[in-house]
């Protein structure tokens, strides 16, 4: 089994297993917007592979990360656009 | 930030089936590979999330040979530069890294093909194989309505995987008309593979509406998804749900071999018997060859793999099995070809770049996608234009340009490590 442990999406503890990603995280967290557009829009994940840029997020204080490519780690601070 | 220097007789590019066959069967003579992803466990996307325990024992096959090999795996690490000829420059989360080869072998596989419609910027509208992998990284589907729709045979695949794990999918959208697929299907008993067995789900399928000849022609929502509007002929229906899984078929990840200045021919890297590109000692596998599947992917990087260790007579045996394949490659092509009721979809003000918000009514009159780039920005975001690209040139007929550094967006250390690196 993997290991179970919490992370934080927006400062919300949501727990977690060592093979989610962070993405999967913030949608377990029920928080559908990932990030807004340069104009604005909200958006969410698109490609699931890396590719789109989409998804990313500011991870334990680095901004433009892949969630989609980041496995969730103890501890990881995640944050969203809001 | 830690540097490292590594030297390889043979590199793979891309952990993927074909990745996997090359770099096993280049190091069964004893050669040096190395094997770089950017996903910090081999599989790719077709086997992402599977292990050597793996119910498919072609998979768990495949998984566990590399595991046990002596191929060095290198995880999580996102090429984006050649400095000189026989060199890549990657970074990876603890720095750069700068990989040597004598042979290269490049199995960076294919995204999927996204065109715009209204409302496909929504939160919630995703790839096919996007919400699959997804959901296999960990993301809740049980319950929720799901809207598959795009083109190609992902689309039964991704359904049967939706339901399989208690999504409640609505229907199945193909854009392709019954006439071609009834075509492709008669091809299938002679294959008995992968994705002829994405036809064979009919146990997942069951109760699931397969509609060929019908697409999306908009996303609705207020903030997110809420319904899809699909047309069949002069028909058009509203559906509601949760997430719309959509994605017109594949589109290969040619900025590596164009960067590195492989001749490409309608979109596709050139190969010759051997798979070696037209750069000498750039060997080429799988998708990035025609979109054939995962057993031409295997077949493809088994022959390059034996190729690139200097064992040509290894790889002649299975050039037969390639030959099969490529038949079978042919008719994907023609059968998922897209449709032209799908061009007119995007309203003036619908997005076709998401990385920098252009919309279709500033790009319509632009005259090619240098002059689009230079106007509108489009393509010249942190995807660069990996997304947008494949939609413009079917929507306008551009076509991309030459690759340049860095294909992906790296760290400036990286950036400036790489240039000062002598």
């Amino acid at each position: 089994m993997p290991s179970a442990f919490s992370v934080t999406v927006n400062g919300k503890r949501v727990g977690v297993t060592e093979d989610m990603t962070a993405l999967a995280a913030i949608i377990v967290s029920g928080t559908t917007m990932v990030r807004r557009s340069v104009s604005g829009e909200p958006r969410g994940a698109l490609c699931g592979m890396g590719v789109c840029f989409e998804c990313r997020v500011t991870i334990n204080g680095e901004r433009h990360c892949r969630s989609c490519q980041m496995r969730c780690a103890r501890e990881m601070d995640i944050r969203t656009d809001e | 930030m830690s540097n490292s220097r590594r030297s390889f007789d043979v590199l793979v590019v891309g952990a993927g089936p074909a990745g996997i066959a090359a770099a096993w069967c280049a190091a069964r003579n004893g050669a040096h590979v190395g094997i770089v992803d950017n996903n910090a466990i081999p599989g790719g996307q077709i086997w992402r999330g599977e292990t050597q325990n793996s119910r498919v024992s072609e998979t768990a096959n495949w998984l566990r040979k590399l595991a046990t090999s002596r191929v060095e795996i290198l995880p999580a690490m996102e090429i984006f530069a050649s400095q000189e000829p026989g060199t890549l420059a990657a970074e990876s989360a603890d720095g750069m890294h700068e990989l040597n080869y004598k042979k290269l072998i490049l199995c960076t596989g294919a995204r999927e093909r996204f065109l715009p419609f209204p409302g496909w910027t929504l939160p919630n509208v995703m790839g096919a194989g996007g919400l699959q992998a997804l959901v296999k990284s960990g993301m809740p589907i049980a319950g929720k309505k799901v809207v598959v729709a795009g083109s190609g045979p992902l689309l039964l695949a991704v359904a049967a995987y939706l339901k399989t794990h208690g999504a409640d999918v609505r229907v199945i959208a193909e854009q392709a008309p019954w006439s071609r697929l009834i075509q492709f299907s008669l091809l299938l008993p002679f294959r008995g593979q992968k994705i002829a067995q994405a036809f064979a789900l009919k146990k997942q399928l069951s109760r699931i509406a397969y509609r060929p000849g019908s697409w999306v022609i908009s996303a609705e929502g207020n903030g997110k998804l809420e319904s899809v509007t699909l047309r069949t002929g002069q028909k058009t229906w509203r559906e509601s749900c949760d997430y719309l899984a959509c994605g017109f078929h594949l589109v290969p990840n040619t900025e590596l071999p164009a960067l590195l200045a492989c001749e490409l021919r309608a979109g596709f890297v050139c190969t010759d018997d051997f798979q070696e590109s037209s750069i000498p000692g750039i060997y080429c596998a799988g998708e990035l060859t025609g979109i054939g599947g995962l057993e031409l992917s295997i077949v493809e990087g088994q022959i390059a793999g034996f190729a690139a260790a200097g064992q040509p007579d290894k790889a002649r045996e299975y050039f037969g099995g390639r030959k099969r394949q490529r038949r079978f490659s042919a008719a994907l092509e023609r059968t998922f070809a897209l449709r032209n009721e799908l061009r007119p979809l995007p309203a003036e003000e619908t997005i076709v770049c998401r990385c920098e918000d252009v919309r279709f009514g500033r790009l319509r009159s632009q005259s090619s996608w240098r002059a689009a780039k230079l106007q509108t920005r489009c393509g010249m975001g942190p995807c660069q234009g990996r997304i947008c690209g494949p939609a413009v040139e079917f929507l306008f007929g551009w076509k991309a340009e030459s690759a340049r550094p860095p294909i992906f967006p790296a760290a400036v250390e990286s950036l400036a490590t790489s240039t000062c690196a002598e």
